[in-house]
């Protein structure tokens, strides 16, 4: 058994194009949730999203990229360049061959997709580009990332709706673990905010009209937002020994399928991967000082995360503090996961716990410290980071100061 | 009630419930049905196809939208109102 740590992270979300950006956010309870600048937005009952901003592919990329990339791709790919940079990390020989790239989405190319349907069925085209494929498939950006920085290892995407990017990195962290690879980059991203993504979200009619709200009792639903984030997980010793900059420990992982409902949460299923990951990293409950919550602003989400936290945690629960950033950043999906570990490193490295702003009233059933509405300073030994998928798929990991 | 809105409601029901119509009774409400939270996000999906109207309902809190969901009587006094309302 290896010990893996994290030696660098990149992201792009509506709260920032770069770490240090987010992080910013975060400390200042900063909201990235508006009203959502998409074609057909008239059409929308939900009209509001935590849209990546002032986003301009072109500066980025070019044409022939551009033909290639769906915007979950290229929000991929801006990630993680931001945290292969960071880490100082180049990938040749041996290095380059066990080297692989685990990303996490939900909908893949979503934008393409919607896109592309819209000129056959609405505008009656009969011809579509000819990179349709290759450039909506939910593999496309864990490609493109392996293609850009020569990683020739193990590389797939995990696709388990709202938890796909922890499944994706406790699968990284698992290789790294296990001996299989010195290096893993994994993460995850989404891009749904399109006119078919949120229409179909719409339809469950579990969608806020105005704000994301988590653990607060006028809560009113879950707000939907894009981005990526991206983390480089390496061994302990590859990294000491060229002199990395170590941000975090990665020291647990663990899944639980509730094998119950399609939609609705389970308190054990929940509970069982919190347990599992605490096991997992052999580490005392007493140790756990923040989790960052699924959080999702849903009445069902909120009220069920708590009690699971509360049975697996007993009179530790009070003692902890536990936030959903996606009250700023909106519920980014299949890379949310990913987003979110962002403001566990926070905490550990900085001693920075990120808020749940828009926090109003409290909630009988969600009787936690949620870190209402500001940043709070403090000391975090160990930070869990919780993700709960419809279709019952739960994954929890577990971070440690280093 | 109308006729027309009260039978069509009912059959909505009914095929959730997997009843019979003549099994629906108008105090019964939806839980006496059988009929949970995705059940009842699909009933109001069919009532707005069938009737050509928009429902405002939030899973999140089924009471904000104004929409009555206590019972089956109930809930076609709030659709033949919703249809007065968006057919004016």
């Amino acid at each position: 058994m290896h010990r893996v740590v994290i030696t660098g992270q990149g992201t792009i979300n509506a709260l920032g194009a770069s770490v240090p950006v987010t992080l910013d956010a975060f400390k200042n309870g900063r909201c990235g949730i508006g009203p959502l600048d998409i074609r057909d937005v008239d059409r929308l009952s939900i009209q509001i999203g935590g849209q990546v901003r002032d986003y301009d592919p072109n500066a980025e990329f070019n044409r022939q990229q551009i033909a290639l990339y769906d915007r979950y791709t290229q929000f991929s790919l801006i990630a993680a360049k931001e945290a292969i940079e960071q880490s100082g990390l180049s990938f040749s020989g041996s290095l380059a061959a066990e080297s692989g790239v685990v990303l996490g989405t939900a909908g893949g190319g979503m934008n393409t997709q919607d896109e592309n349907y819209r000129a056959v069925y609405e505008e009656g085209k009969n011809r579509v580009h000819p990179f349709v494929v290759p450039k909506l498939m939910n593999n496309a950006a864990a490609s493109h990332v392996s293609m850009q920085y020569n990683l020739k290892g193990p590389s797939f995407t995990v696709a388990t709706a709202c938890a796909s990017s922890n499944h994706a990195m406790g699968q990284a962290f698992h290789m790294v673990r296990s001996g299989m690879s010195r290096v893993m980059i994994t993460g995850g991203s989404e891009s749904m905010l399109c006119f078919g993504g949120v229409k179909a979200w719409e339809g469950l009619r579990v969608m806020s009209k105005d704000a994301c709200r988590p653990f607060s009792a006028n809560r009113n639903g879950m707000v939907q937002g894009e981005g990526a984030a991206i983390f480089v997980f390496e061994e302990l010793e590859h990294a000491r020994a060229r002199g990395a900059e170590i941000l975090a420990e990665v020291v647990g992982f663990a899944m639980s399928s509730d094998a119950g409902d399609i939609v609705m949460p389970s308190k054990q299923g929940a509970s069982r991967a919190i347990e599992g990951a605490i096991r997992d990293a052999k580490i005392a409950k007493t140790d756990v000082g923040y989790i960052n919550a699924h959080g999702t602003g849903t009445a069902a989400n909120d009220k069920t995360e708590c009690a699971a936290v509360a049975d697996v945690f007993g009179a530790h629960a009070d003692r902890l503090m536990m936030s959903s950033t996606k009250s700023m950043h909106g519920h980014v999906i299949g890379g949310t996961g990913a987003i979110e570990l962002l403001a566990c490193i926070m905490a550990l490295k900085d001693g920075i716990v990120a808020p749940t702003i828009n926090y109003e009233e409290p909630d009988p059933e969600c009787a936690l410290d949620v870190v209402p509405n500001e940043a709070r300073e403090t000391k975090v030994d160990v930070a869990l980071s919780n993700a709960f998928a419809f279709g019952g798929l739960n994954a929890v990991l577990a971070l440690k100061a280093i | 009630m109308t006729t027309d809105v009260k039978t069509k409601v009912v059959e909505i029901i009914a095929e959730q419930a997997v009843l019979e119509p003549g099994d629906v009774t108008m105090d019964q409400s939806l839980e006496d049905l059988g009929i949970d939270s995705l059940g009842l996000v699909e009933s109001i999906f069919a009532i707005e196809e069938a009737f050509d109207i928009t429902v405002p309902f939030n899973a999140n809190d089924p009471t904000e939208g104004d929409f009555d969901i206590s019972s089956v009587a109930a809930i076609v006094k709030a659709v033949e109102r919703l249809v007065a309302e968006q057919k004016a």
